[in-house]
């Protein structure tokens, strides 16, 4: 198990680092120049030439790559005589645009979309499952065939419109809910679960009926299985067969899909949900960087997102071999 | 639902492989068939299958209705008089800052949809102009998705060794990367780089192909690892050993033995690529990052729709429904592909 997980990390800290490289080079190769935007439309050739030093684009691309890197595990000091950045490891570098280092600016926005993305997802989960095994004890019937052609819809739906309609009826049109924001949880409990209520009921309506539906199917392969001709032969009360055997099978697809799910969400590539409200989280941070050419902020939220999604795949078969026993982790 | 006869030797094989028997060249004919299906190639079947889904029927119904709509565009609005980029000042009220004059959003037969706040632009003009956006996109990223991933799966899963561990490496960093945070980032990164290159071709355009080659190079990963997974199975197959030992190149056992067997999955991968191009297409519109205002995009209308949706919420409503339609008539057209194809898997 430890030398699979070691295995597993190196693997992914891999990843990560190819992933850095092919971002660090596509972004810094741009013909935008990043000191011409900060210089400003009336800029001196010597101003244009500090400030590319001050923001080490002076040096070649491979020196700047390897700069970056060492800044993940030693202090970098940014800057020149005038204004300078200190950036303690791990440092993914400073703005351009307003000089903080982006970790701080990263862990900053982190909580919002911590907040939205695993409210939204335990919802859907718990929900989707439970419907889903509903519908797959009743096959056939009409809950069964409403939950599978919900899941299309909901799939089909865009967050924007659905996020944008629930706004409509519920702020302004009823007024029964603020327009959602972020409060922080330890700060205001309440504030913090009305401000998020239509986020996370937009989330639930896009992914709910996708987990219905594969929750659904997989719990109909299992209840196919001879173990489950087995244990009813036994004797065994249908509850606890659908409860205990069956879900415990048939739970390990939906674990690879909600791991994915999860990490994009709370890795900032929520960014739609983000925008339509308002929320200032990892993703809109992202899209505000591009807007401003601040590649370091880019750099950083692409990184964070990546890391996520490698990490969670980990998290997930790992969580495997513990649901599913039949599964070794080698 | 009838059950597809499995030619022998693909029991086991996830996710199936259909329709092999028919195009195996150097095979006579298919063995594993019972007498009372005889004569009816794969391919056949799964077409008579699809035709006796009415819910594909419709899908596909409505599906070819925008297809069409989005290919006689210019007729449509020579008809009704008024272009996407025309204003109509008469139909928006100046005194309550630009909203549409009359009920919903301005319908009138004058303006079938209505017209845009603040332009006064006639919004079906807008609309069916917008649909080509959609569908251009949505299409044509998924053919060089589909192409790409083909190519490069079968490479990856009949030459193995060093060629399959660069590609598969290569498809897990794709699969790892953030997509939609990456496109984002990606498209005025691409867009400054043809435009040094190429003077010639409007901006307008540029930007479809950018957003083209971006959503591209992130969806043929998917379809790369299924194809290379379909092929680790096909390769051991005696076809495939006949070929080699009658002299044939790599060349023509990639693209005339192993190619013709995958037809199946890469219909399934393409049918469901369309849909979820167009979605990210009008995603990435939404925030701003894809067609430039103001040529028509569906995504783009509900950005724009979003800051009036209080005053006027019918402009919200009609490119935000009919997003709704079309996305869910591709995907339903797409599962139903998925049916035909692939009969053993239970997914109805």
């Amino acid at each position: 198990m430890f030398r699979y997980l070691m295995r597993r990390l190196l693997a992914a800290a891999v990843i990560l680092v190819v992933i850095s490289a092919i971002t660090f080079v596509t972004f810094f190769a741009l013909p935008t120049d990043p000191a011409l935007l900060a210089c400003g439309k009336t800029c001196s050739p010597s101003r244009l030439a500090e400030i590319r030093h001050a923001l080490g684009l002076d040096k070649s691309l491979a020196t700047q790559y390897w700069e970056f890197f060492k800044g993940l595990f030693v202090d970098r000091t940014y800057g020149d005589q005038s204004i300078t950045v200190h950036c303690n490891a791990p440092c993914l570098g400073v703005s351009f645009q307003s000089d903080t280092p982006v970790l701080t600016i990263l862990l900053g926005d982190f909580p919002v979309d911590l907040s939205l993305g695993t409210g939204a997802a335990v919802i859907f989960l718990v929900v989707g499952v439970g419907l889903g095994m509903v519908a797959a004890t009743h096959k056939g019937k009409a809950a069964d065939k409403v939950a599978v052609s919900a899941s299309l819809v909901g799939v089909s739906l865009q967050i924007y419109f659905v996020g944008l309609l629930l706004m409509w009826a519920f702020v302004d049109k009823w007024q029964i809910l603020p327009a959602p924001s972020y409060t922080p949880l330890t700060q205001d409990p309440v504030g913090w679960f009305q401000g998020l209520l239509l986020p996370w009921a937009t989330l639930v309506v896009i992914y709910l009926a996708f987990y219905t539906r594969l929750s659904r199917s997989s719990m109909l392969e299992t209840l196919g299985e001879d173990y489950i001709r087995t244990a009813r032969a036994k004797g065994l009360p249908m509850r606890r067969v659908i409860l205990k055997h069956t879900l415990r099978a048939a739970i390990t697809p939906i674990i690879t899909i909600f791991g994915m799910d999860l990490a994009s969400l709370i890795g900032g590539t929520a960014v739609i949900t983000e925008s339509v409200f308002g929320l200032n989280g990892i993703g809109k941070q992202a899209v505000d960087a591009v807007t401003n050419s601040d590649l370091p902020v880019t750099m950083g939220t692409t990184l964070f997102a990546a890391a996520a999604i490698v990490v969670f795949n980990i998290i997930v078969d790992m969580a495997y071999g513990i649901v599913d026993p039949r599964v070794r982790l080698a | 639902m009838t059950q597809q006869p499995q030619p022998i030797g693909t029991t086991g094989a996830s996710p199936p492989v259909v329709g092999e028997s028919a195009h195996e060249p150097s095979s006579p004919r298919p063995t594993g068939a019972a007498p009372a299906v005889a004569g009816r190639s794969p391919a056949r079947m799964a077409w008579e299958r699809l035709g006796r889904d009415r819910v594909s029927l419709v899908a596909a119904g409505i599906s070819v209705i925008f297809v069409v709509v989005a290919i006689i565009a210019p007729l449509l609005t020579a008809i009704t008089g008024w272009g996407p980029i025309t204003p109509d000042n008469k139909a928006i009220d100046p005194n309550s800052g630009n909203y549409p004059l009359g009920s919903f959003g301005g319908v009138s037969f004058n303006h079938l949809l209505g017209v845009e706040p603040g332009t006064g632009y006639d919004l079906f003009a807008r609309v069916v102009y917008g649909l080509r956006t959609s569908l251009v996109v949505g299409f044509s990223s998924a053919v060089i998705s589909t192409v790409l991933g083909a190519v490069l799966g079968m490479a990856a899963g009949y030459f193995g060794s060093w060629i399959d561990s660069v590609l598969s490496r290569v498809m897990d960093i794709f699969l790892a990367f953030p997509q939609l945070l990456f496109i984002i980032a990606l498209t005025p990164v691409i867009q400054a780089a043809l435009q040094t290159n190429e003077h010639g071709g409007t901006n307008e355009n540029l930007r479809l192909l950018v957003l083209v080659i971006n959503i591209a190079a992130f969806a043929w990963a998917y379809t790369a690892r299924l194809v290379r997974g379909q092929v680790l199975s096909l390769r051991e197959r005696e076809f495939i050993d006949a070929a080699k030992i009658m002299g044939a190149g790599w060349g023509h056992i990639l693209f005339r033995q192993l190619l013709p067997n995958l037809w199946a999955p890469l219909l399934i991968s393409f049918a469901l690529a369309v849909p979820q191009n167009i979605t990210t297409e009008a995603a990435l519109s939404y925030l701003g990052v894809g067609v430039v205002p103001p040529n028509p995009d569906w995504g783009a209308l509900l950005s724009d729709a979003s800051q009036f949706f209080l005053q006027d919420p019918a402009y919200l409503f009609i490119p935000g429904v009919l997003l709704l339609i079309l996305v869910l008539a591709f995907n339903l057209l797409g599962d139903g592909v998925r049916d035909a194809l692939d009969p053993r898997a239970n997914r109805s």
